[in-house]
């Protein structure tokens, strides 16, 4: 089927980005469609932060190009680790934060504390806008900055891993919350490196150790030739509850250095 | 009854003489000039460049003083181009940043003491530009602190919401369109700006105390980066006119006792939210 062209969102075309004379990213080719979601997977050093900057256009690739759809609007959020949970701002400040000033006097208006209030309702988060961001559980902190990010109406979230630093429930808040947002038509890409626990879930990934390995479906991408490329070491991949599984196969040298035993 | 009027009048004598009312003037607006950025100062973690800052203006001072250069100027000239050299020894990233204001703030302000050792005339400039001379205040010093002032208030209030989000994500600021080199220029063009015309009213060794302390203390009295600006300011000033006016009725230096009310205020608010922050953490039983 032939995509429009309006819904094309972002295109990279043979992009390469370098920090001094070591290219991070090398000749990244791929296309974000309307009411997509995506992540970008691969291990530690792998560029997927490099490419998400370029997207987001804070680093300039030093080869290729970045189209973008014109006026697209970009909803940033960064990894809650990045975040100064001391900082003294409440849920409300940050959410209004994003919202350009047209006036001379910085006071939130009615409106903007109505449509953060909407926003805050839609994520979960109703009520807490006058809380400070350090009284709130981590799911919450996460769910608050999405909402940020929601609230001057992006064409596409762009989430650096969101689910690096929290625990198993955060994750799975964020894993649901994610997915019902694309459910209503939000097109989404992530970076990760979390196989099993977000990567397996989503709809489609961008496999990527300076260039790009594979792209595709869980089921495409997670097998073991193309994780091997990925890691540079064997995997196994098993299937639980229809979902692909990626396990490390290598020796491991720790088993029983504690006094235990082997499984 | 009757002591305690005499008492109450006696409070009021020093400001029959113009040198203490402009002195007093001066420092109100210093200290609420220097809590309004010291917001900024220390949510950044900036504690230290201010610190520097204020030391290498000195050598700039100094060095117009013994050349008989107009004083602004001069430090003005000498804090951009030691502004420009941290820049660029940090940049050279083996060395930190912090480390890069170590060496070139004590030696810039090193230079200006050798320099006013050597050529000065008068011992009193070094003193004023070290302790501040509040009491010795010109009506240019009111007309500059009062600009400066007016000046910050209103790029602040303008600004307000990009100053927030660049001060505190920096990285989505520049995302969604804010140019946050351009408000981290505007904060040091300020804080510049502010240390060259507080420095010969409170001194160059006490200014860093000014920017830090009403802050600070403002920091554990709020949630809120909005009332953290009304509320430094109101310390700082405060300090300031308490601090004038003990120091005029213990004999003591103005610039000294200026600080030592604003350090009183820190431990009070230090001890006394100790004691709610601990009870406010007790209701989330939870965390």
């Amino acid at each position: 089927m032939k995509v429009a062209e309006k819904d094309v969102l972002v295109h990279c075309h043979h992009v390469t980005c370098a920090y001094g004379d070591v290219a991070v990213v090398n000749d990244v080719n791929f296309t974000l469609h309307r009411g997509e979601f995506a992540g970008i997977v691969g291990p530690s050093g792998s560029g997927k932060t490099t490419l998400l900057k370029a997207v987001l256009g804070s680093i300039k690739p030093v080869h290729g190009s970045i189209d973008m759809l014109k006026g697209l609007r970009l909803g940033y959020v960064p990894q809650v680790e990045s975040v100064d949970w001391n900082f003294p701002v409440t849920v409300l400040e940050v959410i209004v934060m994003t919202r350009g000033e047209k006036k001379w006097w910085p006071r939130i208006t009615a409106a903007e504390r109505a449509a953060a209030e909407d926003v805050l309702e839609q994520l979960g988060l109703g009520g807490l806008s006058g809380r400070h961001i350090r009284e709130l559980s981590g799911g919450q902190q996460q769910r608050v900055f999405v909402a940020r990010a929601l609230f001057h109406s992006p064409d596409i979230l762009v989430l650096d891993e969101p689910t690096s630093g929290v625990d198993v429930r955060t994750r799975h808040e964020v894993l649901h919350l994610l997915a019902d947002l694309h459910d209503a038509g939000m097109s989404v890409l992530l970076t990760t490196h979390d196989l099993n626990g977000l990567a397996a879930h989503l709809p489609r990934l961008i496999c990527l150790n300076k260039e790009i390995v594979a792209d595709g479906s869980p089921r495409e991408v997670l097998v073991p030739d193309v994780l091997e490329k990925l890691y540079g070491a064997p995997m196994h991949v098993l299937e639980h509850g229809g979902m692909p599984v990626v396990l490390d196969h290598s020796e491991n040298p720790m088993v029983g250095r504690f006094g235990g035993k082997a499984v | 009854m009757h002591s305690s009027i005499v008492y109450a009048l006696s409070l009021g004598e020093p400001y029959g003489f113009q040198f203490f009312r402009n002195g007093t003037l001066v420092a109100l607006i210093a200290g609420g000039l220097c809590g309004l950025l010291g917001v900024f100062v220390v949510l950044r973690g900036m504690s230290y460049i201010g610190h520097g800052l204020s030391h290498a203006v000195f050598g700039g001072a100094a060095a117009s003083a013994v050349m008989n250069f107009n004083y602004f100027i001069g430090a003005g000239i000498w804090g951009v181009v030691s502004g420009v050299l941290i820049g660029r020894i940090a940049r050279r990233r083996i060395i930190g940043a912090d480390a890069a204001i170590g060496v070139v703030t004590t030696a810039s302000f090193a230079l200006g003491l050798a320099l006013l050792n050597r050529y000065g005339q008068a011992k009193r400039s070094i003193e004023a530009v070290l302790f501040g001379s509040v009491l010795g205040v010109k009506n240019s010093d009111i007309i500059a602190v009062l600009v400066v002032a007016v000046l910050a208030t209103v790029v602040i209030v303008l600004g307000y919401r990009k100053f927030l989000f660049s001060t505190f994500d920096p990285e989505v600021a520049e995302v969604s369109g804010v140019k946050v080199s351009l408000m981290e220029a505007a904060l040091m063009v300020m804080l510049s700006l502010t240390i060259l015309v507080t420095m010969r009213v409170i001194g160059t060794l006490l200014i860093s105390a000014l920017l830090v302390i009403p802050a600070a203390t403002a920091r554990m009295l709020t949630n809120r980066f909005s009332r953290m600006l009304w509320i430094s300011p109101l310390i700082g000033a405060a300090s300031a006119f308490l601090g004038m006016n003990v120091a005029y009725h213990t004999n003591t230096s103005a610039s000294a006792m200026i600080i030592l009310v604003g350090a009183s205020a820190f431990t009070c608010v230090y001890f006394g939210s100790g004691v709610r922050g601990r009870r406010r953490m007790a209701s989330f039983g939870h965390l």
